[in-house]
């Protein structure tokens, strides 16, 4: 194949790749929008977060092809997937320790188990059995 | 080439407004942050389509700025996330903040008048009695 046509499987794969990057962002804002509290939410928002960035980078590296240019988007991508984890982890305490999740919807509530077995006298706020009325959060 | 274009960038703006949204309506300060880190990443893809687009390879550290500031902010908020009160976490229509403006005042100018009676009786109004007065039982 000839360099042109290697330049347009490029840009081809680029807009695939940036396609599909936008497409979890908006999946992203309607999860956001529509899912009830606030574990299935931070799910949702997740989706863009790491793979939708890889993917919409990737496109970018695609189409400028220049060494020093991909180099720094390999650098947002190692940032991204540094911090993502951290941030929600730590959204994700605080919103348990604020009572945010609602416990009714938990398939398996881990934390809340192994906080009773400890004894803690500051267990979770939302001890389990009759669940809160649902109250929207 | 275009059309791809315009497709991406109506699915950007769109799930942007969508997570405004949900920032809007809360419930908590959490729901919030999640809502602004979707807008935070959604607006990174935007940033980085339109270098693919114009192949602007000069735009690329504004990626890593905005990947590390949406980092931060999620992170300071959910350090200093507490228990809401109930009814908190709604943004709350203009007549409710009119009336409870309204009330706020009443109760302060009640305070302000039944200071001034008591200070008139006593025959000791104090000059500085316009800037709010000072607080119950607080010493001299």
């Amino acid at each position: 194949m000839t360099h042109g046509a290697w330049d347009t499987v490029a840009d081809v794969a680029s807009l695939v790749c940036l396609l599909g990057g936008a497409f979890l962002a908006f999946a992203a804002g309607v999860g956001v929008l529509r899912f009830p509290d606030l574990l299935s939410r931070m799910h949702a928002g997740t989706k863009p977060q790491v793979l939708g960035l890889v993917l919409v980078l990737v496109g970018l590296a695609l189409r400028l092809r220049s060494g020093g240019a991909v180099w720094a988007l390999v650098l947002v991508v190692v940032f991204q997937m540094l911090t993502a984890p951290v941030a929600a982890h730590m959204v994700g305490r605080a919103g348990f320790r604020t009572g945010k999740v609602r416990s009714d919807l938990l398939v398996v509530d881990e934390l809340t188990r192994d906080l009773d077995a400890a004894g803690d006298g500051r267990a979770a706020p939302h001890a389990p059995g009759p669940a809160e009325p649902g109250d929207g959060r | 080439m275009s059309v791809v274009v315009l497709v991406c960038s109506v699915l950007l703006v769109t799930g942007a407004v969508l997570a405004v949204v949900r920032a809007e309506k809360g419930p908590s300060m959490l729901d919030r942050t999640i809502a602004l880190d979707i807008v935070v990443t959604t607006m990174l893809a935007g940033i980085a389509l339109y270098a693919a687009v114009y192949r602007r390879a000069d735009v690329v550290p504004i990626l890593v700025v905005l990947s590390l500031v949406g980092f931060v902010g999620s992170v300071t908020i959910a350090r200093f996330a507490s228990v809401e009160p109930e009814g908190e976490g709604r943004v709350r229509t203009r007549e409710e903040i009119a009336a409870e403006e309204a009330a706020r005042r009443a109760a302060e100018e009640a305070e302000v008048s039944e200071a001034h009676e008591a200070a008139t009786e006593t025959g000791a109004v104090e000059a500085d009695e316009h800037h709010g007065g000072g607080a119950q039982g607080e010493v001299r």
